[in-house]
């Protein structure tokens, strides 16, 4: 397709044509909020909170979903958007319950980084607040509706993306919330907790369980590393605080599987610190297990290993590896095999 | 897999044998998901009525075993109706000649009862799978576990060829990997026929390389598969085994049988991250890092190579690598190693796949192998323009029952597998609330016909019996089976299904028949 060039801001940037205004933009580095908009999902153009002025326009059209053109002058920041804008975000806060204080999104929440941006201190609307309760039925994911700014990007994502269809819009008006058939629990609905949901969530409705109170944002060091579960080979980041595992987030960086998990892989790392962890090599002695040192364990090993090959040969020798570890320990288990037992008798689970 | 996981939503004609995708690669099945959205062709081939086959344009419930009519038929249609790609037959393969032949009785007319639709359905899918612009066939276990599963792979490779869907983006044969570094596993010496990079043991030019790559002499005996070892520790045979992160335990068939034949090792190391049903049997347990605890690579089912990073300490103190390296030094064989990054750097020089990786290309972004040299890009699609040996060959496959079937004592097909809830022994996914949470407990799938015969409700303790043994299980109605099986997983130790699976193996792979034993039902006392 053609190229079209456009002014935004007064500076000129040439696109293909068909390309969004807001895609234009964010082509030049200028800033436009954005809360019902993704690049992987569908556009609706629902939340308004983008919207630019554009010479020649009678209102202030939507930069998701208006196509730049040929010639087209767009104003990102100009008084009226800026009107528009603190509108739209002292409308959302009208009815958003006000416990940032203790809100999982504290910090990552993007209603409050657009009112920080834009100067809302407190909406000017006055009227009903929601008070539904919180959905914790689902083990891994809460859902607080009264938190969500009805953007629809979970909705989106578990139909496009996951093709699950477990949320939707239900109700009109000021009582439409978003939830599971029947404004069932997330428990009790045909969820299957892949937390893709909470993965594109801008606000607080949708977080993870597991780690309600356990640090903020600010607190954590991501950590990508790959799945340890199945062979499709996701990458996420491990969120890290005082030398212990207390999350799973998305990492849209990721190779094979973008922002998107399945249960196990999001919310499936609790077993790295549980209690039933060996923290001790043990040994067994009279049929019972005794924790012993890593150096008295390895001696032990050792010397029975050299014993049995003397005695019955290497082929009395085999090595199970392990599908689950790295493959350096793979191969250094092949050269136990190979090398120091000098048999081929390895294997592993491949065939299970 | 020969193609790649980003480009599954570009197929057109998606063959799904023998894999409950969403269950078992769930990102996956998302990008299969993809593709029926694109209006690709779905075709499901599995007993049970899987989640991605209520989404099929074709579900073919066949019956447990008969992978090889369906495949065959399907040849025999595309033979007979020459829909064949005869340019790629003719330059790229070799055989065909024995596939005409070897496929000539297998008319739709005469399986479709074993395979489960009608004759016409199966013209039908031959045809759009002959036909379309891109078709790639997906496996798992469904297709392998069986004691033809070598042959059910050929036939799938025989379909592939025949139709010219190889070799080309989104079109080729892609068994789906089950474990996160199976593949790794497999290509660095993991396996007991081959070295590092599948060069054969067998081979006395690759035993006399890796001799001296490694400085000890290498044995041209091919080594013993898992099933092997624990007939060898059976009979007396197999005297020191050294377990890595495995619990064959819950994950090998005949449990009273591996049972047996681990307590009669004179000697049993296991390094794990828990005290597991096999770490109870040993003599040293070391105690293992989870995958946050240390650096390293996983390769994934597309061969994709990827970092695995170091997030926290090891709860024992020691990776697992570094544990390894000090049995081999203790033993006599100095490995002496400060980081991952250099054991992968030895890995990369003797492993021809993965000569071209280092940490440092793959702190910049993953890698597909092969890799051969530095500045090699990896390689998205295998068998583009050429085969690893040259010519495809076909190969001639023919039906062979499964081991063990329903009779008259035992009237039930038992076939096992995984839930999307836990991973292979629940060690890890048992020990996660959010997972035990959702599903806690494990029951066996039961037709409503046959509960209906049985007088079993929804949630009655059944006792499930083979000629191996039995266990209790709680019931679940559902006709996701077909009438005449029952399936379960085997993630749960409170329900461990493989003290009934059969350990007949298939006498290539060696690999057991998991999908189908015979067992019968009845409610427990």
């Amino acid at each position: 397709m053609a190229d079209v060039t456009l002014s935004i801001d007064g500076q000129k940037v040439t696109v293909p044509a068909g390309m969004t205004v807001l895609e234009a933009a964010e082509k030049i580095g200028a800033f436009i909020p954005t809360l019902c908009h993704d690049p992987e999902l569908s556009k609706p153009g629902a939340c308004r909170i983008c919207v630019v002025e554009i010479d020649g326009m009678r209102n202030l059209p939507a930069s998701c979903v208006t196509a730049a053109t040929e010639g087209m002058v767009v104003h990102t920041a100009s008084p009226a958007v800026v009107e528009a804008r603190k509108t739209i975000i002292e409308l959302l806060l009208a009815s958003h319950v006000e416990d940032c204080m203790t809100c999982q999104k504290f910090g990552n929440c993007k209603l409050a980084d657009y009112a920080y941006y834009y100067g809302v201190k407190k909406s000017s609307f006055v009227g009903e607040q929601h008070a539904a309760p919180v959905d914790d039925s689902s083990a891994v994911i809460v859902r607080d509706t009264n938190k969500c700014v009805l953007c629809g990007k979970c909705v989106r994502v578990c139909d496009e993306i996951q093709g699950r269809h477990v949320l939707d819009f239900m109700h009109r008006g000021f009582n439409t919330i978003v939830g599971p058939a029947f404004n069932d629990g997330m428990g009790e609905s045909v969820c299957v907790g892949c937390g893709s949901c909470v993965a594109v969530c801008p606000v607080g409705a949708l977080t993870e369980k597991n780690m309600q109170g356990k640090g903020r944002s600010w607190e954590v060091t991501k950590v990508k590393t790959t799945c340890p579960y199945c062979g499709c080979g996701c990458n996420f980041d491990l969120n890290v605080k005082n030398g212990k595992v207390i999350g799973v987030t998305s990492n849209p960086t990721s190779e094979v599987n973008g922002r998107h998990l399945c249960v196990k892989g999001r919310f499936g790392y609790d077993f790295i610190h549980s209690s039933d962890r060996l923290t001790k090599p043990l040994i067994k002695k009279d049929g019972d297990f005794v924790e012993v040192s890593w150096d008295e364990a390895l001696s032990y090993v050792v010397s029975r290993f050299k014993e049995i090959k003397a005695k019955d040969g290497s082929d009395a020798m085999a090595v199970l590896t392990s599908a689950r570890c790295t493959n350096e320990e793979n191969y250094l288990m092949n050269k136990v095999a190979r090398v120091a037992f000098e048999t081929n008798n390895i294997d592993h689970c491949a065939r299970l | 897999m020969t193609n790649s996981i980003g480009e599954v939503k570009e197929c057109d004609y998606l063959f799904v044998i023998g894999s409950n995708t969403t269950e078992t690669h769930p990102i996956i099945a998302v990008e299969m998901k993809k593709a029926v959205r694109n209006g690709a062709t779905l075709v499901v081939v599995d007993p049970r009525k899987t989640e991605l086959a209520e989404l099929a344009n074709f579900h073919v419930p066949l019956k447990p075993g008969a992978n090889i009519p369906l495949l065959n038929t399907m040849c025999n249609v595309i033979i007979e109706e020459k829909l064949y790609n005869q340019e790629f037959v003719a330059n790229r393969t070799e055989g065909f000649e024995e596939l005409k032949a070897a496929v000539k009785n297998f008319t739709p007319e005469s399986y479709a009862g074993i395979i489960g639709v009608p004759a016409d359905t199966i013209r039908e899918i031959a045809r759009g799978f002959a036909k379309a612009k891109s078709a790639a066939i997906f496996y798992t276990m469904g297709i392998t576990q069986h004691t033809t599963g070598t042959h059910n792979v050929m036939a799938c490779a025989n379909l592939s060829m025949l139709t010219g869907q190889i070799g080309k983006p989104s079109s080729g044969v892609n068994p789906l990997r089950g474990q996160n570094n199976v593949q790794g596993a497999c290509d660095v010496g993991g396996l007991p026929n081959v070295f590092p990079g599948y060069q054969a043991v067998a081979d006395k030019a690759n035993s006399e390389k890796f001799s001296k790559a490694w400085g000890v002499k290498q044995s041209e005996k091919i080594g013993l598969t898992v099933g092997e070892m624990m007939d060898a520790a059976h009979h007396g045979d197999l005297k020191a085994l050294y377990i890595l992160g495995e619990n064959p335990m819950l994950s090998d068939p005949d449990i009273t049988h591996v049972e047996h034949a681990l307590s009669k090792l004179d000697f049993l190391v296991v390094q794990d991250l828990f005290l597991t049903e096999t770490a109870m049997l040993a003599d040293v347990v070391l105690p293992g890092a989870s995958f946050a605890e240390k650096d390293g690579t996983f390769s994934n089912t597309e061969r994709r190579v990827q970092l695995v990073r170091k997030a926290v300490e090891p709860v024992a103190g020691k990776a697992d690598w570094e544990v390894i390296a000090e049995i081999l030094t203790r033993m006599g064989y100095p490995h002496e190693y400060a980081t991952a990054s250099d054991i992968f750097d030895e890995v990369s020089k003797v492993t021809p796949q993965y000569s071209g990786m280092s940490f440092a290309r793959l702190e910049q972004g993953s890698l597909q192998w092969p890799c051969p040299t530095p500045d090699h890009a990896g390689t998205k699609y295998l068998h583009q323009g050429k085969f690893s040996r040259g010519l495809g060959k076909f190969i001639a496959v023919d039906f062979k029952a499964p081991a063990e079937l329903p009779d008259a004592e035992y009237p039930f097909v038992l076939n096992t597998g995984r839930r999307l809830y836990h991973y292979h022994t629940g060690t890890m996914t048992r020990r996660t609330k959010g997972l035990s949470g959702i599903y806690g407990e494990e029951s066996i799938e039961i037709n409503p016909a046959d509960a209906c015969k049985l007088s079993i409700s929804e949630g009655d303790l059944l006792k499930v019996s083979s000629r191996r043994g039995s266990i209790n299980v709680k019931a679940n109605v559902t006709d996701r089976v077909p009438a005449g099986m029952v399936f379960t997983s085997f993630h749960f130790a409170e329900t461990a299904v493989n003290f009934l699976t059969n350990s007949a193996r298939d006498p290539i792979a060696k690999i057991p028949e998991l999908k189908v034993c015979a067992v019968k039902v009845e409610k427990a006392s």
